[in-house]
């Protein structure tokens, strides 16, 4: 009987191809739309910030470089993971994270909470050549972020493009976001007191790459790394687990 | 291009000259941005498709004995840049993979490093090599199955050029670090644009034609072709929604945000292998393995099970790629029941194909372009398994971050995606070009041999990695602490990354002799002399008038 109604559905094109759309349709609606609606499904974070300018380009170089491809951002509910990384990621941290960053392959380890765990100079040093840190490592150099200049003049459109997908960024910061960038990178310049004031106190403004003559992508992307797992202590404050000790050996 | 008439020739003209301009503006708006230079490579490749048409088709009009015959001119193009994809997209492939073992092969240069051309890799292969044999297959397929000709001589065109352009985009695209980061859909927005263009060509050419069929029944390769064509449609849209920061800017911010980000992309990411790589790839297997095998398909029932618990079943699977992550509970539980749900209707597929081989066996011995086929379907086989078992959460807590995903990915890839592709390549060129055989079947022994040993040497490698960092990172010594630290593990890896560089260069070769084979047939192998079987039906009654079939 059903192989009769089948060949029915088979002799005509746009029938079955409505049918494919109903089939296939069931499993995405079912498992994306409730994402949206349940509440449980992002927690609270009251002290979450929002990236930087600087943290942003940092982020966007990141993506450019496909760093996601060996590095993940999320540490998985299991022991082993929260004793060598860290407390387990809340997608309360990720809310503000368009595209957000979870990886799929750990060529590298997780850098979920790496923001805070070395130094800013480990990190320049590290990505200059990581064998010179690691001997071990089979990561690329990036040389040549340390003498990219920064392109700070579209940062302004990044901010709005991101307001319109739902990131609460202020006109204010916005109107201010290449002088932020050059104001976190700068810690003597007089631009450096409005990064704190519109984003906190706690950010971090310094000389990331420890050359103060120009902000280049080097510092741009040292910002973000130190940002990463640090916008909100949700994950800390939610989970049992042992705040992290910083250990340069793992 | 020989056989367009007039209408179509200026249509074309239309087409590329506005292309031209958008490239203009394209460089000219984007001087400061990569956008800039994808406006001059779309202002040259259109440039360089004017040429070809106006030096081609100033010919006088075709007359009408070419409705007697299919329209084969774009297949022929398509296979040639499937095989062109599949040299330069795993040659890449094999080139990161050696990065991994020897770091210092990317020559310290931004646009070499593992990061940007890893994404070259996964684009050139997936949407280059199998994205055009796909298409290539799916013409082929549809004029034979509906005994009918492509509904006009514009549109293939227009999908085959505006796709690869497309690819082109996307590939030097990701050299320069343009990229939206999202795995398999990592091209810019205006790149998805031009695609959503093309694909809705590519789905409206194929319901015309299959609206023109000679048959009342469609083929069941068609069914798959068609969820190839309406699915992924679906999945690229949704999940490359995205707001450009200006339009003279390459970057844009996904409208998705975190978890919700992640759903939407493993959503699209799992079913870009369910639709993009299994079902157009089936639809191929079910239309090349009875040919080949000259045997038909074991079973109708198990083919409309098969296609419609495929369907329906794998749009739930994406979030096993999320196990013990920030993604709710109740959604990995959906993932991984019907991911492993998913093995009856991929078994289905699987076993029908294997079963049709029954009474042909001496063939599979004897004809190597056979064998790929029916390797293929091992393989298929064997990964679907091996992907319902990945996706069960106790599993994934050891396989996941590690090279097993990477191997299961290969398996497939190689295994299945490439083997079938092979083995239709190897039916189709002969039959297309009216030659009497391949060049030399010598050679596609050989390429069989390479591609399946260099399969296993990859798989083996990645299994034995994977298992092993899987368990170095949760070994805990007596005293509960964690033994080694990610250094450790990553030093246990070289051996197999070395391995698998080689298992990856084997296949590679591979497909270098399969495309000096393919060349060599088509400019030496000698005409068959009577071809007249292959021909839609009712060739004299081609205006379009023609009685509809049965509906």
């Amino acid at each position: 009987m059903s192989e009769l109604l089948h060949r029915k559905l088979e002799r005509t094109a746009v029938g079955f191809m409505l049918a494919i759309v109903a089939a296939a349709s069931v499993g995405g609606i079912v498992e994306i739309a409730p994402l949206f609606t349940i509440p449980e499904t992002v927690e609270d974070a009251p002290d979450m910030r929002l990236y930087t300018p600087l943290e942003v380009a940092g982020r966007n170089i990141y993506v450019r470089e496909g760093c996601y491809a060996c590095h993940s951002q999320m540490i998985r509910t299991l022991r082993d993971e929260v004793e060598r990384y860290g407390p387990y990621s809340l997608a309360v941290e990720s809310k503000y994270d368009h595209p957000m960053l979870w990886g799929s392959k750990r060529t590298g380890p997780d850098l979920a909470r790496i923001g805070g765990k070395y130094s800013d100079l480990w990190h320049v040093a590290h990505l200059m050549n990581p064998r010179d840190v690691v001997p071990e490592s089979n990561m690329p150099s990036y040389r040549w972020l340390a003498t990219n200049e920064l392109d700070r003049s579209s940062l302004s459109q990044h901010l709005s493009a991101l307001r319109a997908v739902g990131v609460p960024y202020t006109d204010d910061m916005i109107a201010n976001a290449a002088a932020d960038a050059y104001g976190q990178a700068m810690p003597d310049s007089t631009q450096s007191s409005g990064v704190t004031e519109r984003y906190g106190d706690e950010t971090q403004v310094s000389a990331f790459d420890g050359v103060k003559t120009g902000v280049t992508e080097m510092d741009a992307l040292v910002a973000y790394l130190q940002i990463v797992g640090r916008l909100t202590k949700a994950a800390h404050d939610h989970t049992n687990a042992p705040q992290q000790v910083s250990n340069p050996e793992n | 291009m020989g056989q367009l008439t007039s209408g179509e020739r200026q249509l074309g003209v239309v087409v590329l000259v506005v292309l031209a301009i958008i490239g203009i503006a394209m460089a000219a708006g984007g001087r400061f941005d990569p956008i800039g230079i994808h406006g001059v490579l779309v202002l040259v490749y259109s440039l360089a498709l004017l040429y070809v048409l106006f030096s081609q088709a100033f010919g006088p009009e075709p007359d009408a004995s070419r409705f007697a015959s299919y329209y084969d001119d774009p297949i022929k193009v398509g296979i040639g840049l499937t095989l062109v994809w599949a040299v330069f997209g795993m040659f890449i492939g094999v080139w990161a993979a050696a990065q991994l073992a020897w770091p210092s092969l990317n020559f310290d240069m931004a646009w070499s490093s593992f990061g940007r051309i890893r994404p070259a890799h996964t684009t050139g292969v997936i949407f280059g090599f199998g994205g055009n044999a796909l298409i290539a297959t799916s013409f082929h397929v549809v004029q034979r199955t509906s005994r009918a000709r492509l509904a006009d001589q514009f549109s293939p065109w227009f999908v085959i050029f505006g796709y690869n352009l497309f690819c082109l985009i996307a590939v030097s695209g990701y050299f320069m670090g343009v990229t939206q980061s999202k795995e398999y859909a990592e091209a810019e927005w205006y790149a998805d644009l031009l695609l959503v263009v093309v694909w809705v060509t590519y789905f409206f050419l194929y319901v015309r034609t299959l609206a023109r069929r000679k048959e009342p029944h469609i083929y069941v390769a068609n069914w798959y072709f068609m969820a190839f064509i309406i699915v992924v449609a679906i999945l690229h849209i949704i999940n490359n929604l995205a707001v450009p920061i200006s339009l003279t800017h390459a970057k844009s911010y996904t409208i998705w945000a975190g978890v919700q980000d992640a759903m939407v992309q493993w959503w699209y990411g799992h079913n870009a292998v369910a639709f993009f790589l299994t079902a157009g790839f089936l639809g191929m297997l079910y239309y090349y393995l009875p040919i080949r095998a000259q045997r038909p398909i074991f079973s109708y029932r198990l083919s409309i099970l098969s296609f419609w618990g495929i369907t329906f079943f794998y749009m739930w699977a994406g979030s096993h790629h999320l196990h013990y992550t920030a993604m709710p509970l109740w959604v990995q539980n959906l993932g991984m029941t019907f991911s492993v749900m998913l093995l009856v209707p991929s078994w289905a597929s699987a076993g029908n194909a294997l079963l049709t081989l029954n009474g042909a066996w001496h063939r599979v011995r004897d004809d190597a372009t056979l064998r790929f086929i029916m390797m293929a379907a091992f393989f298929y086989g064997l990964s679907t398994f091996e992907g319902s078992f990945l996706a069960i959460r106790p599993v994934n807590s050891l396989s996941h971050y590690t090279d097993w995903t990477v191997g299961h990915v290969h398996a497939g890839a190689l295994g299945w995606v490439a083997m079938i592709t092979f083995g239709a390549m190897y039916t189709l060129v002969p039959s297309l070009w009216k030659r009497q055989r391949m060049y030399s079947s010598a050679l596609v022994e050989v390429h069989f041999w390479l591609a399946l040993i260099g399969t296993l040497i990859y798989v083996f490698a990645m299994w034995n990695s994977g298992i092993i960092q899987g368990l170095m990172w949760r070994t805990y010594s007596p005293d509960d602490t964690l033994v080694y630290s990610f250094v450790d593990t990553l030093l246990a890896m070289y051996p197999y990354y070395m391995a698998r560089a080689f298992g990856g260069l084997l296949f590679l070769i591979g497909a270098i002799v399969a495309a000096y084979n393919v060349w060599m047939t088509v400019r030496f192998v000698p005409g068959v002399v009577d071809a007249t079987a292959d021909k839609p039906l009712a060739a004299d009654a081609h205006d379009d008038a023609t009685p509809a079939p049965a509906e």
